[in-house]
């Protein structure tokens, strides 16, 4: 049923088809976070990678940094609303940071924590295969702390919550067992296209 | 009325559902009141939004978020405060077309972090910049009905004098409520305005707001546009507040 009196702002030519249902377009890049920007110095920086409670392998910054380095420009999609066209990221793939520790995806569910406290967890199919990264680089530059920096993680096809900010670790896990926001009432995956905002959608 | 009682847990599923426009009042210049009764309302937690879906006669549809300003009440109705920023698409729509009687598409209510009921405690601190007050003014309204004893302080920055959104509720409560503690700021003002301080939100406003608590806060409510929540959590860790206790909610700008 239509809204009394709406028009609406439609986008323009060729930006409707790379707007998931109910996001609209921003040339800002606004903020979500649950609380304050935590303050992380690279020398107290680490990205440890487990397997269940098992540690499989931690990096400290210098030792990430020399990992294979990736970029990957996409658009991005926050369950607040906005879209946002064309971000330029560097950092590491998931891919070469399992194939550095020397293991394949051990289970279907991944969570991934940061420094802040707070988690996400993202199905593992959505990490892997040239899909994710952890990020360290936007448009060239470090990340500011306020999106995440020093690195935040990137899976740039699900709602923007699941690329979670200042990302210190990602653990496999057996259950798809939920991350913070999850626990919240936010969905399980987080497809924009299928407009999986919440539990239940 | 059982204020306690409508406090709901979040609904399994969240559904599209109409509400209707029951009253509309501006309260500043830039803000008016929405009033909508939805068709099937369970209640809600302060600090909670909706989501709004309007649909254009070609199908196209626009959707944006609003805190609820009310408290839960047990009324069946939820109030928003819009904010116009004239160049949007949404907000622009809800001042200069809405009107008395209009059905308007909602679903919630939705957020299971920016939330305050009184079986979680205080001291409860407050800081809002702008329309960043209206989830704060929920938990504000519920407590006096549900909590009183709670103690809370409210820094509040808005531009102008008249900016200040609820400003005489506000100041009625900071007279009549002991356990109440109101710090207004105005970023733009230049004359002196009674009962509130010039300048943007500081180190020292936010140590005069501790210092207005009997206690640490157990919980710290940060809500406004990115700027704002950025510079004003800044202040509230650099003065002692325990991060883990700090939640911030952004709207965007
Ligand atoms: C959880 C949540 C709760 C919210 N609650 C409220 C509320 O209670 N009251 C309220 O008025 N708004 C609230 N907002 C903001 C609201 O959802 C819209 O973003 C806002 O009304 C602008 O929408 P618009 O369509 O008018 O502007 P748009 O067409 O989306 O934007 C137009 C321009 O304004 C800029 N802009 C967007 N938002 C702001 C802002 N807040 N300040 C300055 N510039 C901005 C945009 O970047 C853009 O350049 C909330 C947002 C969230 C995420």
């Amino acid at each position: 049923m239509a809204t009394r009196g709406f028009l609406g702002r439609r986008p323009t030519d060729g930006e409707g088809e790379r707007l998931p249902p109910g996001q609209y377009r921003t040339d800002d890049f606004p903020v979500l976070s649950a609380g304050p920007t935590p303050r992380v110095a690279l020398k107290d920086w680490s990205f440890t990678l487990k397997d269940g409670v098992r540690p499989v392998m931690r990096w400290d910054w210098d030792a990430f940094n020399q990992l294979p380095q990736s970029k990957l420009t996409r658009d991005i999609h926050c369950v607040t609303k906005w879209s946002k066209f064309n971000t330029a990221w560097s950092g590491v793939m998931i891919d070469d940071i399992l194939a550095e520790a020397g293991i394949a995806a051990p289970s279907e569910f991944t969570l991934a924590h940061s420094y802040d406290g707070y988690s996400t967890n993202v199905p593992t199919d959505d990490l892997i295969n040239g899909k994710a990264m952890v990020a360290t680089h936007f448009d060239g530059k470090p990340i500011i702390a306020d999106h995440g920096g020093p690195a935040r993680l990137l899976v740039p096809h699900l709602y923007f919550w699941k690329s979670a900010k200042w990302v210190n670790g990602l653990q496999f896990t057996n259950r798809d067992e939920a991350g913070f926001w999850e626990l919240r009432g936010y969905h399980m995956r987080g497809d924009p296209w299928r407009e999986q905002r919440f539990t239940g959608d | 009325m059982n204020s306690l009682s409508d406090i709901a847990p979040q609904p399994q599923r969240l559904v599209w559902q109409q509400a209707t426009v029951v009253a509309i009042t501006l309260e500043t210049p830039s803000v008016k009141v929405f009033r909508l009764r939805p068709a099937e309302w369970h209640g809600f937690t302060a600090g909670q939004h909706v989501d709004i879906r309007l649909t254009a006669p070609d199908g196209y549809q626009a959707e944006r978020s609003f805190s609820i300003a009310s408290a839960p009440d047990g009324t069946g109705m939820i109030d928003l405060a819009i904010d116009k920023i004239d160049d949007g698409e949404v907000s622009p729509f809800f001042h200069e077309v809405v009107e008395i009687g209009d059905e308007i598409e909602l679903r919630g209510p939705i957020g299971g972090h920016f939330i305050w009921s009184a079986g979680d405690g205080g001291p409860l601190l407050l800081i809002a910049g702008g329309s960043g007050l209206v989830p704060l003014m929920s938990m504000l309204r519920y407590r006096a009905l549900a909590a009183p004893e709670i103690p809370a302080t409210l820094i509040y920055s808005a531009r102008r004098n008249e900016d200040l959104i609820w400003r005489d509720e506000l100041f009625r409560r900071a007279t009549q409520d002991p356990n109440f503690t109101l710090l207004a700021t105005l970023s733009r003002e230049t004359t002196p305005i009674e009962g509130a301080r010039l300048g943007r939100i500081d180190r020292a406003l936010l140590d005069a707001a501790l210092a207005s608590l009997p206690a640490p806060p157990e919980t710290t409510f940060v809500c406004g546009s990115n700027r704002f929540v950025s510079a004003a959590s800044t202040f509230v860790l650099d003065a002692g507040v325990p991060f883990a206790s700090v939640r911030t909610e952004r709207y965007g700008g």
